[in-house]
């Protein structure tokens, strides 16, 4: 249901850091019941945008026109009364409150003094099954998997009824089954005239759902298109600048020689977990959400106990006693959650790079040496294109996907032979993307092997050798190249016994 | 007011509170500003400022040790009846910091594998000990023993009080394993965030106890100082050491969210402290004021970070000129 109307409009919104700019002199007009996408490289400036609409930071210059009115800035509390609504990366869920109190934080139901739970859970379970989403609300937060979380998050902010949504990556976590699920919520929302500001760097989604896309590079705004008049390769093109060939690289080291095997791992989240994984080999795991594959990663990096179980490495028996020891013996992992498990905010980029791998920066044995350090950082910097001022700049400075970047560089220091992706492009946009698989490709070719856990199919076929795919804890098919399909892998991650 | 300097008054606007509290006592009181009193403020201060870089170590994890004051007197007490039983200097020095430092593992024990609340933790051994004290020594004074460690309270290098000398070279190291060392990097990796930290390979736990053991040696090398200048042994010594460590911390702008903050400022905060109290005995301002101030300063130093950083963010984001 769009319209000519024009519900909010940016007039040379700008914003600065110091001298970095975050965005500079952006106008841009939204309509009202469009769902708009943002688009562009990491570090272009679509969440600073976003947090100048919600108000969570004011613009340094120019101002926002909100139905006919115009702000010179806003703050979170005069947005909500707007009738704006944000949904961010980082969840804002309290995970001991149930679904249904957690969508009423802030604005409780009561009846005299007390809560009224009972028609908060009602109002609130009424909202899902409107939405379709099945799920039951009294769930505690805590109980429910992190797709879902994600799912409870946007109606959360559904429920308070907005004219305008923002929703910053909501979908960098989910699978293929939640994404279905989401777009339904979108399409519901907007039926009833809501307009949808959203960012994804999977642009098989802008296809999908959106009426326009705005393309924003280096803090400016580009252009904006009709989605339906436009194609991915020049979408792609106007958000990088030049032309990408969108390819996979493909691996030519090859050998039989297993380099770590898993024998019946089991604990909490995992039944029975064996698989082999060869030198050079780039060996995918695929399956839904909550299927047992970070909580496998984990395990074997040390993170989380096994009850039982063996792993060989190198032809030794291994025994994954803490992150510590793995990295020791040559096992690295990206973790999935970058902010809360990867990246220390609070240390400069080069303090991160070098953080795993502090040993090897050392003269006399204790001191670290400040060349040795900024050498490697700078090289890291310019091999995966980490966007930023310089190497003495805080990591919670840089845009999502840098920080990703900045995680990267820190386990690729280490040299371990054991590489574990979980999620490694999450939030990366699609020229870096190819930057990482390029990479990965160099890593195998050099004898290195890697376990990629990936949620987006075409990067999982696009890039494994070998494939594993797991369903509630178990693996429940071995799959080879020529067997590679979406269905196939969709089919065999339903498997395995539910308990 | 021009960016930069905004952004260097946030960091360095310590150094020009220091300047303008010196500037003020030097009015009220004629004495204040002379060699001498500055001598007496910095040989006041040594002993605040040694075991202030072991309170800075442990709140950049994002801990805190109450335990300072009682560790510094249970020390000296140590010290004062081990002398006094006949034993050498040196050996006595060398079981009292190990004993110190003991007290300090055995606080990081518990904060690390038991998950005691840092505040907790220290509490009790700060009050344990304080008892302990009070046992060894029967709540008597000790003294009746050799003037040997005295020679280094009263003594003088090269113009400068020892104790003075001491802090120095002990702010240093503070400050050289900080920057320049890997356990330095873990410091504030595991206050800026833990479980990062734990993935990317670090023993937390050993990061932790190694902050409460220094700490604590730190706290009992404050002990044998204090033990040097007074050449006694006061069971009630050291009370309130560690809020007078905590507001020089806080002061020299590190954060107690943990992470965050440099050293070499924290100096500047133990200056602070100093010249408060000297300046305020000068003045003859009462105990009792004198208290009522310092607990002030905590908290106006604790909600400055707090105001300096929504400062600093709203200068950085302002448009350039
Ligand atoms: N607090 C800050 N201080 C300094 N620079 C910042 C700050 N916040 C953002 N920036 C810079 O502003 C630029 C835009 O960041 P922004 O987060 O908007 O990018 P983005 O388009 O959302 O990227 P991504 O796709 O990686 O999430 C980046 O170069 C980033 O380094
Ligand atoms: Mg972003």
């Amino acid at each position: 249901m769009m319209s000519d109307e024009i519900i909010l409009s940016a007039r040379g919104l700008s914003k600065y850091y110091a001298k970095v700019k975050a965005l500079d002199n952006v106008t841009l007009d939204i309509r009202r019941g469009e769902v708009i996408s943002l688009c562009g490289e990491n570090g272009a400036g679509k969440s600073t945008f976003i947090k100048l609409l919600t108000g969570a930071e004011t613009p340094s210059s120019g101002t926002i026109v909100y139905e006919g009115k115009e702000y010179s800035s806003l703050d979170p509390q005069l947005s909500a009364e707007l009738g704006i609504a944000a949904v961010y990366q980082e969840f804002s869920l309290i995970p001991y409150l149930t679904i249904a109190e957690n969508v009423f934080y802030g604005r409780e139901l009561k009846k005299g003094f007390v809560l009224d739970k009972k028609e908060m859970s009602r109002r609130v379970q009424e909202l899902f099954d409107q939405m379709e989403v099945d799920i039951d609300v009294n769930k505690r937060v805590c109980d429910v998997g992190v797709a879902y979380k994600q799912i409870v998050e946007i109606l959360k902010a559904v429920a308070r009824n907005p004219k305008f949504i923002i929703l910053d990556e909501p979908t960098a976590s989910l699978t293929l089954k939640e994404t279905e699920i989401f777009f339904n919520v979108i399409r519901k929302l907007k039926e009833n005239n809501c307009t949808i500001l959203f960012i994804s760097h999977r642009l098989e989604e802008i296809f999908e759902m959106c009426d326009r896309a705005a393309v924003f590079m280096d803090g400016r705004f580009v252009t904006v298109r009709d989605v339906k008049t436009l194609q991915m390769n020049e979408l792609i093109s106007l958000m990088v600048g030049r032309e990408l060939s969108g390819e996979y690289p493909t691996p030519k080291y090859h050998s039989d020689e297993v380099i770590l095997e898993c024998k019946h791992l089991k604990n909490a989240a995992l039944k029975d977990v064996s698989f082999k994984l060869h030198k050079g080999e780039i060996l995918g795991f695929g399956g839904l959400v909550g299927a047992g594959r970070t909580e496998l990663a984990r395990a074997i990096f040390g993170a989380d106990p096994l009850s039982s179980g063996e792993i060989i490495f190198n032809g030794r028996k291994y025994k994954p006693k803490s992150p510590r020891k793995a990295l020791s013996t040559g096992i690295g992992l990206i973790p999935e959650d970058r902010k809360s498990q990867g990246v220390l905010l609070s240390l400069t980029i080069k303090e991160n790079t070098v953080y795993s791998s502090l040993p090897k920066y050392l003269t006399c044995g204790f001191i670290i040496n400040p060349n040795k350090e900024r050498s490697e950082t700078e090289r890291y910097i310019s091999e995966l294109k980490i966007k930023t001022p310089g190497i003495d700049q805080l990591t919670k400075n840089l845009s999502g996907g840098n920080q990703q970047k900045v995680v990267l560089a820190r386990i690729l220091s280490t040299e371990c032979d054991v590489l574990i992706f979980d999620e490694p492009t999450r939030g990366i946009d699609v020229a870096a993307k190819q930057e990482i698989y390029n990479l990965m490709c160099k890593l195998a070719d050099s004898g290195k092997s890697i376990i990629m856990i990936s949620s987006e199919m075409p990067e999982l076929i696009g890039m494994s050798q070998r494939i594993y795919v797991m369903g509630y804890g178990q693996i429940t098919a071995e799959l080879s190249k020529d067997q590679f399909s979406q269905e196939l892998i969709l089919e065999k991650s339903a498997l395995g016994k539910a308990e | 007011m021009n960016k930069n300097f905004s952004l260097w008054m946030l960091d360095y606007g310590i150094v020009l509170i220091l300047f303008l509290l010196i500037g003020i006592f030097s009015v009220a009181s004629s004495n204040f500003f002379s060699l001498s009193t500055l001598t007496t403020i910095l040989r006041q201060v040594s002993i605040i400022g040694i075991i202030s870089v072991g309170a800075a170590y442990v709140i950049l994890t994002a801990g805190i040790d109450l335990s300072v004051g009682s560790i510094a007197c249970i020390s000296s007490l140590t010290a004062a009846l081990l002398l006094k039983a006949g034993w050498s200097i040196p050996v006595t020095i060398v079981v009292t910091l190990i004993l110190a430092t003991i007290y300090g593992v055995f606080s990081g024990c518990l904060v690390v594998f038991f998950k005691m609340s840092p505040l907790i933790a220290t509490l009790g051994v700060m009050t344990s000990l304080r008892g302990a004290g009070y046992l060894i020594t029967d709540g008597l004074p000790v003294f009746g023993f050799g003037k040997g460690l005295s020679a280094f309270g009263r003594g003088y290098f090269l113009g400068i009080p020892d104790p003075v000398i001491l802090m120095v070279v002990i702010f240093a190291l503070g400050i050289f394993i900080l920057s320049c060392t890997p356990i330095g990097r873990y410091v504030y990796g595991v206050g800026g965030n833990e479980e990062a930290s734990r993935l990317s390979g670090v023993s937390i736990g050993g990061v932790k106890i190694f902050c409460y053991a220094f700490c604590a040696m730190l706290s009992g090398i404050a002990g044998l100082v204090l033990l040097s200048r007074t050449n006694s042994g006061q069971p009630a010594a050291g009370v309130g050491f560690e809020m007078d460590a905590i507001t020089a911390v806080v002061l020299g702008g590190i954060s107690l969210m943990g992470g965050q903050g440099k050293l070499p400022l924290v100096i500047i905060g133990v200056l602070i402290m100093g010249v408060l109290s000297t300046g305020m005995l000068m003045c003859n301002i009462n105990d009792y004021v004198q208290q009522v101030v310092k607990g002030l300063v905590l908290i106006a130093a604790v909600a400055f970070s707090y105001v300096s950083t929504r400062l600093r963010d709203k200068i950085i984001t302002k448009p350039n000129d």
